[in-house]
């Protein structure tokens, strides 16, 4: 048991070794929000919110937070693959902890996370974008994507445990997260959402936590969001680490 | 048996409806190599991942170096070494690190490891390709490699699914090398096959799976005394005439296997039985056999056990007369 922490750090080693020699995994994983990000500003950035300029300042946070959660959606095909190739057999006969191999998933791709997120506030800035808040902002911002990212990627290696196939781990993780994702405060406001669909996007925690990042880079910040994000990530983060390591030791 | 490293006791195991071991009693002494063969689906895989603890069995015990599959899990893990079928190598590290990170994850000293791996990859002829991303490694080498890495603790038991499953004949006699190797180490091996002659080449003692029991188990020869001594083999141009070749000769105890065309049967009185045979054979107006007597393989140990042939068919490399009828 002592050996866990170094155990993880060994296998996220492994992990990242992979982006490494893979570059076009982290390419990939940027392509497609730095396209969201400029078509949301350019096509629909007019119409949202009357000027382009004026929506990309409401959208950047919330489309990083939107891109981590995407890009958590990988450590569950990730897993899939360890367990498609057989190398997941090599793991779980070596004398390590239950949860190291899970663990070392969900805290590597947080290492990816953050090279997306830092891509993301470039492409940001070049556009015009601007983070107004102060250094607590700031760190208030990132931990909270940070936890984010770790959260949806515990939710993401539940299912990867789950299905044991790449294919399935990838439809399996995108097909309830994206209307999760776009009914949320992430690209327009909640308010302007039909009634029904307000109530379940006025608690959706990832509203929560659009609005605590959108607060942070406004430099208006809004703890209350802040903290129930924070509250929710880590419930979530709790109750699927649990499911995971669960899911992983009946692994047959 | 007292110094029986594995031990196995009634282990049962179904996936659903499908049952995979039904009942496996089974030891391997310690210093020997036990070979576990049987065709595809038989339940050798089953078994192993049981004895390595990727499975919990139903039913029944098993222990390993003493320590139990469900109960010592995590003490059996220290002291076994697993390679499979499917090379369970990273294909975006280098061979290198492959070894090394295994080994570290077995807690070794950094060093150590480092020496393990410089030592393993020569001794497995992979020291020129050691600091090379497995995308370039041929077939052969990934399991070479995947046989180095569950050394690299040198672990006493050492479990080896198929290891030559799909290899080209050169890495597969490469491959018995190493196994023969480890056993002259003294290390203890349950080896899987679907080659009787990998067995047969490499076993101490062979136990004969089917269905998910074990139905026969013995040294090679024990199990080809099972069949009695030598057997004549008939064969035939066609099924059908395999089928009449097989009834005329249902009296003495005549074997059929339909897909190989061939008629098989005790040759009881030597040459003796050949003539009887071709005899037989010709009264009932069947000329176009080809009978020949020969040593026993383990192919006809399994035909004998099971009623069927395995994969690898029927060994003609014994034949010791060859007559035409």
């Amino acid at each position: 048991m002592g050996y866990a922490i170094t155990d993880t750090m060994l296998m996220s080693w492994r992990n990242l070794l992979h982006y490494v020699r893979v570059p076009q995994l982290i390419a990939f994983a940027v392509v497609q929000p730095i396209m969201f990000m400029v078509l949301f500003v350019y096509v629909f950035g007019g119409a949202i919110s009357g000027s382009s300029a004026g929506y990309l300042a409401y959208l950047t946070p919330g489309i990083i937070v939107q891109t981590v959660i995407f890009g958590s959606m990988n450590s569950g095909i990730s897993i899939a693959e360890d367990l498609q190739k057989g190398i997941m057999d090599r793991f779980r006969a070596l004398p390590i902890s239950r949860g190291v191999v899970l663990a070392a998933r969900t805290t590597s791709d947080l290492l990816r996370h953050l090279i997306a997120v830092l891509i993301m506030a470039g492409v940001g800035y070049i556009m015009g974008y601007r983070f107004e808040g102060g250094l607590l902002d700031l760190a208030g911002a990132f931990g909270l994507i940070i936890l984010v990212g770790l959260a949806f990627s515990w939710v993401a290696a539940t299912i990867g445990l789950l299905v044991r196939d790449t294919q399935t781990a990838e439809i399996a993780g995108f097909t309830w997260i994206f209307p999760v994702v776009f009914a949320s405060s992430i690209f327009v406001p909640v308010e302007t959402m039909p009634a029904w669909l307000q109530v379940f996007a006025s608690h959706s925690p990832i509203s929560l936590a659009a609005n605590a990042a959108r607060g942070f880079s406004l430099g208006n910040a809004d703890w209350a969001a802040a903290f129930q994000a924070t509250a929710w990530m880590l419930g979530i983060t709790l109750v699927f680490a649990m499911l995971a390591v669960w899911r992983f030791r009946r692994l047959e | 048996m007292a110094d029986s490293v594995i031990i196995v006791r009634g282990v049962h195991k179904a996936f659903g409806k499908v049952k995979a071991l039904g009942g496996v009693d089974l030891e391997v002494e310690g210093g020997t190599i036990l070979g576990l063969l049987g065709p595809n689906g038989a339940g050798k895989t089953t078994l192993v991942r049981t004895l390595t603890t990727l499975l919990t069995p139903d039913q029944g015990t098993a222990t390993v170096a003493g320590f139990d599959v469900v109960k010592q899990a995590s003490d059996l893990r220290r002291v076994i070494g697993l390679a499979g079928q499917y090379a369970a190598v990273d294909e975006h590290l280098t061979g290198r690190e492959n070894i090394e990170l295994v080994g570290r994850l077995y807690h070794l000293p950094k060093a150590e490891v480092r020496a393990r791996a410089t030592e393993l990859l020569a001794r497995f002829d992979l020291t020129e390709a050691g600091d090379r991303t497995l995308k370039t490694y041929s077939g052969g080498m990934r399991r070479r490699l995947d046989l180095a890495a569950s050394l690299v603790a040198d672990p006493d038991v050492i479990f080896l699914d198929e290891p030559t499953t799909g290899l080209d004949p050169r890495s597969r006699l490469a491959l018995w090398d190493i196994i023969a190797g480890l056993r002259r180490e003294g290390k203890t091996i349950l080896l899987t096959t679907q080659y009787l002659e990998e067995a047969d080449q490499l076993a101490d003692r062979i136990a004969v799976v089917d269905q998910g029991v074990i139905i026969a188990e013995g040294t090679a020869n024990e199990l080809k005394a099972k069949v009695g001594g030598d057997v004549v083999e008939i064969e035939m141009r066609d099924p059908a005439g395999a089928r009449r070749a097989h009834a005329a000769l249902a009296g003495r105890g005549a074997t059929l296997d339909a897909d190989t065309m061939r008629v098989w049967l005790p040759a009881t009185q030597g040459s003796r039985t050949v003539a009887h045979a071709i005899n037989t054979l010709d009264e009932a107006g069947i000329h176009d056999a080809e009978v020949s007597l020969r040593r026993p393989t383990l192919d006809d140990v399994f035909l004998a056990l099971t009623g069927k042939a395995t994969e690898s068919g029927g060994a003609d490399e014994d034949a010791a007369t060859g007559v035409k009828a």
